[in-house]
C-alpha cells in the first residue's frame, strides 16, 4: 500500500493538473478573451459606486471631513467587540456568525482633531448635514432616480468593526434611475447617502485596527442593475458614474475618494462582490478573473459529485502529529513551533487534483482554504502545506506518511496547518465548511482585489437581514419645491456634453481627462466668454494640460480656474493665444506668479506685427543663399523657425505662414 | 380592528391608504408624481406626521412616500411580520449558583424584528439564553418581570415591591441578584435599595446598559456577564450598581449604591463613584475589589427589609436670585422634607432666610447638600451657613443630593421626630457619609495637559 501511494504522488503533478484544469474551463486571458467568451460562461455584473461628498463636515457630527493622519498619529485608544444580533427568524446572520467566530478585539485609534464622541459611538448621532443632503439629492437627479418623500435613516450592520457601532447609517434618496452608454442603457436600482467607514491600519491575528479620520464622512453609493455583460461594459458604466457624480464639482477626488464594489457572476454561480476597488482600470481584469474563477468552482464541483455520491456523509480526518515523525522544514511551522504551536493533519476524502484546480491566474482551489483560514481562524498565511503544492514547501513523502497514517484513499488530499490551541477547532471547522461549499459550486461572499487582479476571500456576503431603521433619527421629508428647485440648478449632463464636445470638434482622446477632472464647464466658459476656438482650447486642455500635469509639481495648489485667467489676460492684452502653451507649465509650477512675470521669464517681447513681417524679404534672401531645397514649403518652413521666438505671441502662426507666402 | 390594519397612521396618511384599500403589511405598488415605488407598506411611528407612507423597499432600506404625490396605489400581497424570539431552555447544573434577574421595563437584552427596526425585549431565561448565552457558563438564572416601565419612571412604589421581592429570594436561598434597569435613575433605585435592604448576605447588582442591545457595538452584553459573575461569585454582599469601567469593552466597575452617579448622558462609562473610589473592577472570572471594607457574603438566609417612603419630599437645586416663594410653595403644598443642592460649601442667598425659617417652624425637615457634588457641606465656614443653620438647615455632609433626597424620603416614611429623623440622616447605611474623602476619590481630568495627554494614549483604553 505504501509504495502505491508513493508511486502515486511521484505520478501526480499538481502543476499539470493546474494547466489541465485551466484548459477544461476554457480559460482565456483578458486579452484574448472575446464577447464570445463572455456569453459562454455567461458574464454577468453590477456596481456600487461609492463616492465621496466633498463637505466641510461629517455627515452626522461636526466633525471636519477630509483630513487624515498617519497611523501613529493619534491621541486615544477604544477598544471594542463586536456581538452578532438575532435576526427576524432567530438566527444569526451569516457574516455576523462568522465574524464572531474570528473573535477580534478591535482597536480604533483615534484623534482629537476628526473624532468626537459620536465617532467611538458615545453619543447618538446629530442631524444629518444638510450639505451633503442637498449635494447627494442633486446627484440622484442626474441620475433620474424616483426621489423618495421622505428619507429615513437606516442602519445596516457591519460586523467587521470598520463601524465602531456595528452598523453604518444610510438613507435611500431615489429609486429606479438610469444612465446611458454608447449602445445601452443601463438601470440604476438606487442612490443611498451613508457614512464612510474606518480606515484599517492592520489585522493581525486576533486584532484588527483601524483609525477613524475617514468614519463619518459623507459618501453615496450609487447601485446599478446586472445590467452588465463584458468587462467592458462594466468599465465604461463605472467611468460614466463617477463622471456624472464629478459633473457636479461637489465630490471628492484624489486617492480613495472613489471606490467601487463590483458583483459578478457566471452563469450557474453566485453573486460574489469585489470591495473597495479604487482605479477604474483595474475593473475588467477583475470581473474577467472572477467570473472565470466561479466558472472553474463549478467544474469543481461537477468533478467532486462525480466522485462523491453523498456529499451529507463527507467528513475530514483529522489528527495532531508530532514534527519529530515528519520532515516539516519550513521556516512558518518552525517558527509556530516556537509559538507552542500545535501541528495538525488534515485528510480531505476524494479531494485528490481538486486541490491543485485552477481557479485564478497562479491560485488553485487550496488557496481558497487557506484564505478562509486567514479570516475567519485568524491564522496568517502561509498557514498550511498540503499535498498538491505548485511549489512545494515541505518534501512530498510527509504526504505519502499521512496517507497510511489515516489509511487513505488515493483519491484523497492532505493539509498540514499550524495553529495555537484556541483557533483548531475553528480552523478545522473552515477547512470541513469550505470543502463542503466545493459541492454546492460558488459560496456566497465578499472579495478583496489586488492589483493583479486576482481576488481572495474578504467575508461571507451578508444577507438583506441586516437592515432596520435607525431609531436615533427621525425621518427627513423632502418638499415637491425644494426638489424642483434643486433640479433647475443642475448641471448638463455627461451624455449631453460628450456630444456637444464632438460637435465642437475636440478630439476624443481628450474626452476622459476632461470629464475626469470636469474641465467642461471651464471649457465652456471660455467658449463662451473669450470666444476662443473651442477645438484649440478642448486641445490645449486634454493634451497640454494634461502634459504639463504630469510631468510638472506645482509648488502651490494649482486650481483649473487659472486657465480662464489665463486666456483671458492675453485676450485683454490683445496677445496671440498661442502663447499659453509655452506659459502654461510656468503657470502651473507657480500658480501664484502674475502672468506678466511669467511673459518675461519665457524672454517674450511684445512687437509689432510689422516689425516682424519686415525681417521676411531679408531671410528669404538668406534662405536663397543657403538653400537646401528648391521647395517653396521649405523656405517657409525655415522662416518660420527663424521667426518663430519673437513671432510667438504676437502674430498668430498661420497669418506669419501666409505673410511669408505671400512676400 | 381597523387600528390594526393601518398600524400608527394617523389623519391624510390613513385617509389616502383607506382610498386605495391599501393595508400595512400590503405589498404594494405606489405610483406617484416623482415615479413609481414598490414595498411593503411598514406601520408608521405615532409621533411622526401624517404625510408620508413609509414603505420597505426590496433592498431592506426603508424610504417614506409623500402623500400629496402619489396618483395612484395597489396592493399585490400581503405579508405580516412575525415577532415571536425563540426561546432555547436556559441551562441548569447543579454545581452553578443561582442567581435572580428582576426586571423593572428598561431592555436588558433584545432583539430586532428587522420588518419594523422593532426592538423586542428578551427577559426569560431562554430568551436571555438566546442573545447571551455566555450566562449559562456562569450561574444558574430565573428572572422575574415585576413592572415595566421606564428608568425616569421608577419611584417609591416599585422601590418598595423591589426590596419586599429581594428580601422574599434571600430567604428562599438565592445566590445572589441582579436588577435590570433603565440607567437614568439607576442611582436613586441603587440608593433606595441600599437604605430598604440592610445587611444582605449575598450581592444585589443594578444593570442597564448605555446602548442598546439591538447594535452589535452594544454594552448590554457584557454588562449583564458582568453582572451576573458578581451576583453569582463576589464576596461583597452590597447594593451595587455595574456598569462599564472605561468606554472600551474591558472591565466594568462595581459601585456602592450610595455614592454612584450617571455623570454623561451617552457614554458607556457614564456612572461613576463620587467622592471615592470604586468598590471593585469586575471581568468575566474576577471580582477584583480596590476597597478593603466591604459586607462580605454570609451562608444564612437573612436581611432586614425596610420598605418605607414618604413621597411628599423634594430637591431645591438653588440659582443665584431663588425667590424666597419657591420655598414657601412646597410648604404650602405640604412638603414634607427638602433637599437643598447649595452652592460652595452649602449655600443660599438671604432673601431666602426667611422662608426656610417659616418651613422649618412648621415642622418640614431640611438638609444642606452640595451643587459641587464632590466635597462636604461645611456651613461653619461663612456667616450665611451659620446663618442657616440657625433657620433649622441641617447639612447633610458629603451625600450625593439624589441620595439625600431618597434617604430623606425613606426616613420621612419611619417617623416625623425631627431628632430622630436627623440620627437616621446622618448616620451612614452604607457610605451615604464618609468620614472621610480620599484625595483620588476627586479625579475630573482635564485634556490638553502633556501628562493627561500621555496617560490617555497610552493607558486609557
Amino acid at each position: 500500500m505504501k509504495t502505491n501511494t508513493s508511486a502515486d504522488s511521484s505520478s501526480f503533478d499538481p502543476k499539470q493538473n493546474y494547466e489541465k484544469t485551466k484548459k477544461e474551463i476554457g480559460y482565456v486571458t483578458r486579452k484574448k478573451a472575446k464577447k464570445a467568451d463572455y456569453q459562454r460562461i455567461g458574464f454577468k455584473s453590477g456596481l456600487e459606486v461609492h463616492q465621496q461628498l466633498n463637505t466641510k463636515e461629517k455627515l452626522f457630527c461636526r466633525c471636519p471631513a477630509g483630513i487624515y493622519h498617519k497611523d501613529d498619529e493619534y491621541d486615544a485608544e477604544i477598544i471594542r467587540h463586536m456581538r452578532p444580533t438575532l435576526s427576524e427568524l432567530g438566527e444569526y446572520d451569516g457574516t455576523a456568525l462568522m465574524e464572531f467566530k474570528t473573535k477580534k478585539e478591535i482597536i480604533y485609534r483615534i484623534n482629537n482633531e476628526t473624532a468626537c464622541t459620536y465617532e467611538i459611538d458615545d453619543t447618538p448621532p446629530f442631524k444629518i448635514n444638510k450639505e451633503a443632503l442637498e449635494k447627494a439629492l442633486e446627484i440622484s437627479l442626474l441620475c433620474k432616480l424616483n426621489i423618495v418623500g421622505e428619507v429615513h435613516i437606516t442602519r445596516k450592520q457591519y460586523l467587521d468593526g470598520s463601524i465602531p457601532t456595528g452598523f453604518q447609517r444610510t438613507a435611500i434618496l431615489g429609486v429606479e434611475g438610469e444612465i446611458p452608454l454608447k449602445n445601452k442603457k443601463v438601470r440604476l436600482i438606487q442612490l443611498s447617502i451613508e457614512e464612510d467607514s474606518c480606515r484599517e491600519i492592520s489585522d493581525i491575528r486576533h486584532t484588527r485596527i483601524y483609525k477613524t479620520d475617514r468614519l463619518g464622512m459623507p459618501l453615496i453609493e450609487t447601485v446599478t442593475y446586472p445590467d452588465m455583460f463584458t468587462p467592458d461594459e462594466l468599465k465604461e458604466a463605472a467611468e460614466y458614474i463617477r463622471f456624472l457624480n464629478r459633473s457636479t464639482g461637489k465630490v471628492r477626488t484624489g486617492s480613495g475618494a472613489g471606490r467601487e464594489d463590483v458583483n459578478v457572476s457566471c452563469k450557474g454561480g453566485t453573486r460574489v462582490e469585489v470591495k473597495g476597488v479604487s482605479y477604474n482600470k483595474l475593473i475588467p481584469e477583475l470581473s474577467h478573473n472572477e467570473a472565470f474563477r466561479q466558472w472553474a468552482l463549478l467544474n469543481v464541483r461537477k468533478k467532486l459529485t462525480d466522485k462523491i455520491k453523498d456529499p451529507s456523509k463527507w467528513k475530514i480526518q483529522h489528527q495532531e502529529i508530532d514534527y519529530r515523525d515528519y520532515d516539516l522544514k519550513y521556516e512558518p511551522i518552525t517558527n509556530g513551533l516556537i509559538d507552542k504551536y500545535r501541528i495538525i493533519a488534515v485528510n480531505l476524502p476524494g479531494f485528490k487534483s481538486i486541490l491543485s484546480h485552477f481557479t485564478q491566474p497562479g491560485k488553485i482551489f487550496a488557496d481558497e482554504i487557506s484564505d478562509r483560514l486567514k479570516v475567519i481562524a485568524c491564522l496568517e498565511e502561509p498557514n498550511m502545506v498540503h499535498s498538491e503544492e505548485l511549489e512545494p514547501k515541505v518534501i512530498p513523502e510527509n504526504f505519502d506518511k499521512l496517507k497510511s497514517l489515516f489509511n487513505a484513499d488515493r483519491e484523497d488530499a492532505q493539509i498540514i496547518f499550524w495553529a495555537p490551541d484556541e483557533d483548531i477547532s475553528t480552523a478545522l471547522e473552515t477547512i470541513e465548511e469550505r470543502c463542503l461549499m466545493a459541492f454546492e459550486g460558488v459560496p456566497n461572499e465578499t472579495r478583496k482585489s489586488f492589483t493583479d487582479g486576482t481576488t481572495i476571500f474578504e467575508r461571507v456576503l451578508p444577507g438583506a437581514d441586516r437592515m432596520y431603521p435607525d431609531t436615533d433619527s427621525a425621518p427627513i421629508p423632502l418638499a415637491t419645491d425644494y426638489i424642483e428647485n434643486l433640479r433647475k440648478k443642475l448641471p448638463t449632463e455627461v451624455v449631453d456634453r460628450y456630444n456637444q464636445m464632438k460637435k465642437w470638434d475636440i478630439p476624443e482622446d481628450t474626452y476622459n481627462y476632461i470629464l475626469r477632472n470636469n474641465l467642461y464647464p471651464l471649457i465652456e466658459k471660455i467658449i463662451k466668454d473669450l470666444k476662443i476656438d473651442p477645438k484649440f482650447i478642448g486641445t490645449f486642455i486634454g493634451h497640454k494640460l494634461k502634459f504639463v500635469e504630469g510631468h510638472y509639481k506645482s509648488t502651490n495648489t494649482f486650481e483649473y480656474s487659472k486657465i480662464y485667467d489665463l486666456f483671458k489676460f492675453l485676450i485683454d492684452k490683445k496677445l496671440e493665444i498661442q502663447l499659453s502653451k509655452k506659459m502654461l507649465p510656468i503657470v502651473y509650477q507657480y500658480p501664484k506668479m502674475d502672468f506678466e512675470s511669467i511673459l518675461t521669464s519665457i524672454h517674450f517681447k511684445p512687437l509689432p506685427k510689422e516689425e516682424i513681417l519686415s525681417k521676411i524679404p531679408f531671410l528669404k534672401e538668406k534662405f536663397k543663399e543657403i538653400k537646401q531645397s528648391k521647395n517653396d514649403n521649405a523656405a517657409v518652413h525655415w522662416i518660420m523657425g527663424e521667426l518663430q521666438k519673437t513671432a510667438v505671441g504676437n502674430i498668430a502662426p498661420e497669418k506669419l505662414a501666409k505673410a511669408i507666402e505671400q512676400n | 380592528m381597523s387600528e390594526d390594519i393601518f398600524q400608527g397612521y394617523k389623519g391624510k396618511a390613513l385617509e389616502v391608504l383607506k382610498k386605495y384599500n391599501v393595508r400595512v403589511w400590503g405589498q404594494t405598488n405606489i405610483k406617484t408624481t416623482r415615479g413609481s415605488f414598490q414595498g411593503t407598506v411598514l406601520p408608521r411611528s405615532e409621533n411622526d406626521d401624517d404625510q408620508h407612507i413609509v414603505l420597505k423597499i426590496a433592498t431592506g432600506y426603508n424610504i417614506g412616500i409623500d402623500i400629496k404625490t402619489i396618483t395612484d396605489m395597489k396592493e399585490t400581497g400581503y405579508q405580516k411580520a412575525n415577532y415571536k424570539i425563540p426561546e432555547k431552555e436556559f441551562p441548569y447544573a447543579k454545581d452553578k449558583r443561582n442567581v435572580k434577574l428582576f426586571g423593572t421595563g428598561g431592555t436588558i437584552a433584545s432583539r430586532l424584528d428587522y420588518r419594523t427596526g422593532a426592538v423586542i425585549p428578551a427577559f426569560s431565561p431562554g430568551e436571555l439564553y438566546g442573545a447571551v448565552p455566555e450566562l449559562a457558563d456562569i450561574c444558574n438564572l430565573t428572572t422575574e418581570k415585576l413592572f415595566a416601565v421606564f428608568s425616569e419612571n421608577m419611584g417609591p412604589e416599585q422601590y418598595k415591591s423591589l426590596a419586599i421581592a429581594i428580601g422574599k429570594e434571600i430567604e428562599k436561598g438565592i445566590d445572589g441578584i441582579i436588577i435590570g434597569h433603565g440607567t437614568d435613575t439607576l442611582g436613586h433605585t441603587a440608593a433606595a435599595l441600599t437604605f430598604m435592604v440592610q445587611n444582605s448576605p449575598v450581592p444585589i447588582v443594578l444593570v442597564g446598559s448605555q446602548r442598546s442591545s439591538d447594535r452589535p457595538s452594544s454594552d448590554a452584553a457584557l454588562n449583564l456577564i458582568h453582572a451576573a459573575y458578581t451576583a453569582a461569585h463576589s464576596d461583597i454582599a452590597e447594593v451595587m450598581v455595574c456598569m462599564f469601567g472605561p468606554t472600551s469593552d474591558d472591565y466594568g466597575f462595581l459601585h456602592r449604591g450610595t455614592r454612584v452617579r450617571k455623570m454623561h448622558s451617552s457614554y458607556r462609562s457614564t456612572f461613576r463613584t463620587v467622592g471615592d473610589v470604586p468598590l471593585a473592577t469586575v471581568k468575566w472570572g474576577e471580582v477584583k475589589p480596590i476597597k478593603k471594607n466591604y459586607n462580605p457574603r454570609r451562608k444564612d438566609k437573612k436581611a432586614t427589609i425596610l420598605p418605607f417612603f414618604e413621597e411628599k419630599v423634594t430637591i431645591v437645586y438653588y440659582y443665584p436670585n431663588m425667590q424666597p416663594d419657591i420655598i414657601d410653595m412646597l410648604v404650602d403644598n405640604g412638603y414634607k422634607g427638602i433637599v437643598i443642592a447649595g452652592t460652595g460649601l452649602g449655600h443660599v442667598n438671604k432673601p431666602l432666610y426667611d422662608a426656610i425659617e417659616r418651613a422649618t417652624k412648621k415642622g418640614v425637615h431640611i438638609y444642606m447638600t452640595v451643587q459641587t457634588l464632590w466635597g462636604y457641606v461645611h456651613m461653619f465656614v461663612y456667616d450665611t451657613g451659620r446663618d442657616l443653620m440657625d433657620k433649622g438647615v441641617i447639612p447633610a455632609e458629603n451625600m450625593l443630593p439624589e441620595v439625600a433626597y431618597i434617604k430623606l424620603g425613606w426616613a420621612l416614611g419611619q417617623t416625623d421626630d425631627p431628632q430622630k429623623v436627623k440620627e437616621i440622616m446622618l448616620t451612614p447605611v452604607n457610605d451615604e457619609i464618609t468620614r472621610k474623602e480620599p484625595y483620588n476619590g476627586y479625579l475630573i481630568y482635564q485634556g490638553g495637559v502633556p501628562e493627561v495627554e500621555e496617560f490617555i494614549r497610552k493607558f486609557r483604553k
